[in-house]
């Protein structure tokens, strides 16, 4: 037994070896254990390439890097893992900024290598040279050039380190065409040694105990979860915390899933399109237990109306985050996993706080989510309830920005964790499709789902050929207002109906884009016909596309309007 | 109000780049900055004096700060005893007649003359604000023709006094 032990030992002690920069990116790579990486060639970058040539690794070629990036995203959100994106310097560089300033903003682990012209010429505006490291500078939790191969070895690691730890981000790795061609010692056993980054993951227990008397204290609490309950994987804790205390929880929009959404003590999203009660439960609550939320401004309406007569607790993973826009009586810096096991193993129970349950369960009733059904009109919520019913609520769902994403989030029950992928502090169109690749590589055996607006579709809608060359199943429904409906929305309700390039007079044949790319597509106009389209959809084992006429001029309710406080919510109740 | 904040950071190239990146995104005004290598050469010292409204603009500067992967340690040293020195070049404009009425204004002040031409001086002065302020101002009725300065450098004190503020910052963890 000794014996074998002491081999094993011996096996993976290794010796430092000779090795180019390039061959060191990929060895980082399988000792991190990445299994799929999402990029883009080109000159810069070419002895990487060669050396996933060698290598095999596996590598998913976008046909455009915004679609790399937001692959790679959705990868990270649903797998928890790291996501690699690899590009050439220049355009390829600056190609991925949009994403990496939505992963940055969502919190997402990424490890982005960029190419970058020969240290000899940088600085010299050389040819495809872009200063990558300036512009990446205020989107990354870090960022780095490597100067010499000796110091690669180095920053590959702590580059991980950083991406995974803490509260999630975006690392870039820019990479110097000669750096990747020069060899050095390859020595990956080192340890991490970041004086300056050392995150606090075990909350103070003095801090604990001050929100243990909260509770015990408060007639009003409410929980309002958000992603960083995900990020920590703290949904068993969560849940378990909720049954013993029956505190009532609203969620964030990226916080969905990190509480079952059909679990009694659920209110729903809580912000400008969340529903009524989650956002009054807010507004009359006495005591706010933030975990893992940044209280957007899209989450928190006016400020000045926001949780008035509320005791503030934030639980935080980056101190910076709590006192950042609401003053927090009670700040705690941790994970949520800690956090909330740490509450867990002190209280069992809390104040009296029966009535105010009964009352948040008496206006989740009077004040549900709806919508008013039109004949074979297809309603774009309806749409949404029967993708629900099709994939058992078990589909994970990624959107894009607009209408379509505010209905999905409504109307999507998520009781699980990691099925909802969306872009929601940097809100940008262009992700949903891409993210959904991403997706379907971290869970190949699940239905993805995509959920895109016919705007924001055509923005990475090339990346249909990934479904087609790798066989992906993804299922797009496109839902298809021949708008851009939440911009059409607003200028409807705050700019006279004054429709300035909001509304599409002509659509390409989305069927026949799909027919392209020898992917199925189909089209549904009628109510009658749609649920079995979305179960054929769902049957199918290969990618489809599903185009989807809705309502055009449907808008989403209820709604904060813009200036108003969280109370002050309109189209609770259809007219 | 006026804070001085004191960080050390790794010194590696485009640090400072990354620092003041991120007071300019935030709308915090940097009054002055000043960095230098501490007596260890992989890391710089800054000092900054910031304008902010409130002691959350504060809090939220330093954390920003400490969220750096390249910053090291944060102070806000403001109520702290502290040693805090700038300098100041100052060319007047002085005839030779009116040199020695300069040398007798530089003296209290422990100021140096560096350099003397046909009808400039020109002056160094090290010290706290106020009195690089008062120097300057001694100096103006002589015509001054350039000033050139630095912003403060500071350190806390060997002895420290009590802290008695009120509204000193209270950072958990
Ligand atoms: C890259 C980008 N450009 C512009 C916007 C502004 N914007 C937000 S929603 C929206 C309309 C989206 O239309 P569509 O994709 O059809 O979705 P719908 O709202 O109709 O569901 C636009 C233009 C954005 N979010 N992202």
């Amino acid at each position: 037994m000794s014996t074998k032990l002491e081999n094993k030992e011996l096996e993976t002690v290794e010796e430092p070896k000779e090795l180019s920069g390039s061959s060191m990116l990929i060895e980082a790579l399988a000792k991190e254990g990445v299994e799929v990486i999402f990029g883009y060639p080109g000159g810069a970058i070419l002895p990487t390439y060669d050396e996933i040539y060698k290598t095999g690794i596996h590598h998913v070629l976008a046909r455009h890097e915004q679609g790399a990036i937001h692959a790679a995203e959705g990868y990270a959100r649903v797998s928890g893992k790291p996501g690699v994106c690899v590009v050439t310097s220049g355009p390829g560089a600056t190609n991925v900024i949009t994403g990496i300033a939505d992963a940055m903003i969502d919190s997402l682990p990424l490890v982005v290598i960029t190419g970058q012209v020969a240290t000899t010429v940088i600085g010299t505006d050389a040819f495809q040279e872009a200063d990558i490291i300036g512009i990446t500078m205020p989107i990354t939790k870090h960022n780095y050039q490597v100067r010499s191969v000796d110091e690669f070895p180095r920053i590959l690691k702590e580059a991980f380190h950083i991406a995974t730890t803490g509260r999630p981000g975006p690392v870039l790795i820019d990479l110097p065409k000669d750096v990747s061609l020069a060899t050095g010692l390859f020595d990956y056993t080192k340890e991490v040694n970041l004086p300056g980054y050392q995150p606090t993951t075990i909350p103070n227990r003095l801090q604990v105990r001050k929100v243990v008397e909260a509770v015990m204290a408060a007639k009003k609490p409410v929980i309002l979860a958000g992603a960083g309950v995900l990020h920590g994987k703290a949904t068993d804790e969560l849940l378990a915390y909720v049954e013993e205390t029956k505190i009532p929880v609203v969620n964030t929009l990226l916080g969905l899933g990190s509480f079952p959404g059909d679990h009694e003590l659920f209110l729903g999203m809580a912000g400008m399109h969340g529903t009524y009660t989650a956002n009054m439960a807010i507004h009359e609550s006495d005591l706010l237990i933030n975990i893992g939320a940044r209280f957007d401004d899209r989450l928190t309406g006016n400020l000045d109306h926001f949780a008035p007569n509320a005791r503030v607790v934030h639980i935080d993973i980056d101190p910076a985050e709590i006192g950042k826009i609401i003053e927090t009586e009670i700040p705690v810096v941790g994970d949520a996993k800690h956090a909330v096991q740490m509450l867990l193993d002190e209280q069992s129970e809390s104040g009296d706080t029966k009535a105010w349950v009964e009352k948040l369960q008496g206006l989740k009733e009077e004040y549900p989510l709806w919508y008013q059904e039109d004949g074979e009109t297809i309603k774009p919520q309806h749409l949404i309830e029967i993708i629900h019913e099709v994939t058992n609520g078990e589909a994970i769902v990624t959107t894009d920005v607009g209408q379509h994403q505010m209905w999905s989030a409504q109307f999507y029950r998520f009781n699980k964790p990691n099925r909802w992928v969306t872009s929601g502090g940097l809100g940008t169109m262009g992700f949903g499709f891409p993210a959904a690749i991403g997706a379907q590589f971290a869970e190949p055996k699940s239905p993805v789902v995509a959920v895109i607006g016919d705007a924001g579709f055509q923005m990475t809608a090339q990346e249909l050929s990934l479904l087609q060359e790798l066989h992906l199943p993804v299922k797009i429904v496109i839902v298809n207002n021949a708008s851009l409906g939440m911009v059409r929305q607003w200028q409807q309700l705050f700019h006279g109906e004054r429709y300035s390039n909001s509304l599409f007079p002509i659509q390409p044949n989305f069927v026949k884009l799909a027919d392209a790319y020898d992917i199925k597509g189909m089209k549904v106009e009628k109510v009658s016909e749609l649920k079995g389209a979305l179960e054929e959809m769902i049957a199918h084992p290969g990618p489809v596309l599903l185009d989807v006429r809705v309502a055009k001029e449907e808008n989403v309710y209820p709604m904060i309007s813009p200036g108003k406080g969280q109370h002050q919510m309109e189209g609770v109740k259809p007219q | 109000m006026k804070r001085t904040i004191t960080a050390l950071v790794n010194n590696t190239s485009g640090v400072l780049n990354r620092i003041t990146g991120l007071f300019a995104r935030r709308h915090y005004n940097i009054e002055s900055i000043t960095v230098g290598v501490t007596e260890n050469p992989s890391v710089s010292r800054m000092t900054f004096v910031v304008a902010v409204d409130s002691m959350q603009n504060v809090e939220q500067v330093i954390k920003q700060l400490n969220k750096q992967v390249d910053v090291l340690k944060v102070k806000d040293i403001t109520d702290e005893s502290i040693v805090a020195r700038e300098l100041a070049l100052v060319k007047i404009v002085a005839s030779p007649q009116q040199r020695g009425e300069v040398a007798a204004l530089v003296n209290p002040f422990r100021a140096t003359i560096i350099d003397v031409g046909r009808e400039s001086m020109t002056i160094q002065i090290t010290g706290d604000h106020p009195k690089v302020e008062a120097f300057i101002d001694l100096l103006r009725p002589y015509g001054i023709k350039e000033i050139a300065r630095t912003g403060i450098t500071a350190f806390n004190r060997s002895t420290k006094k009590p802290v008695t503020d009120p509204y000193r910052l209270t950072l958990i963890n």
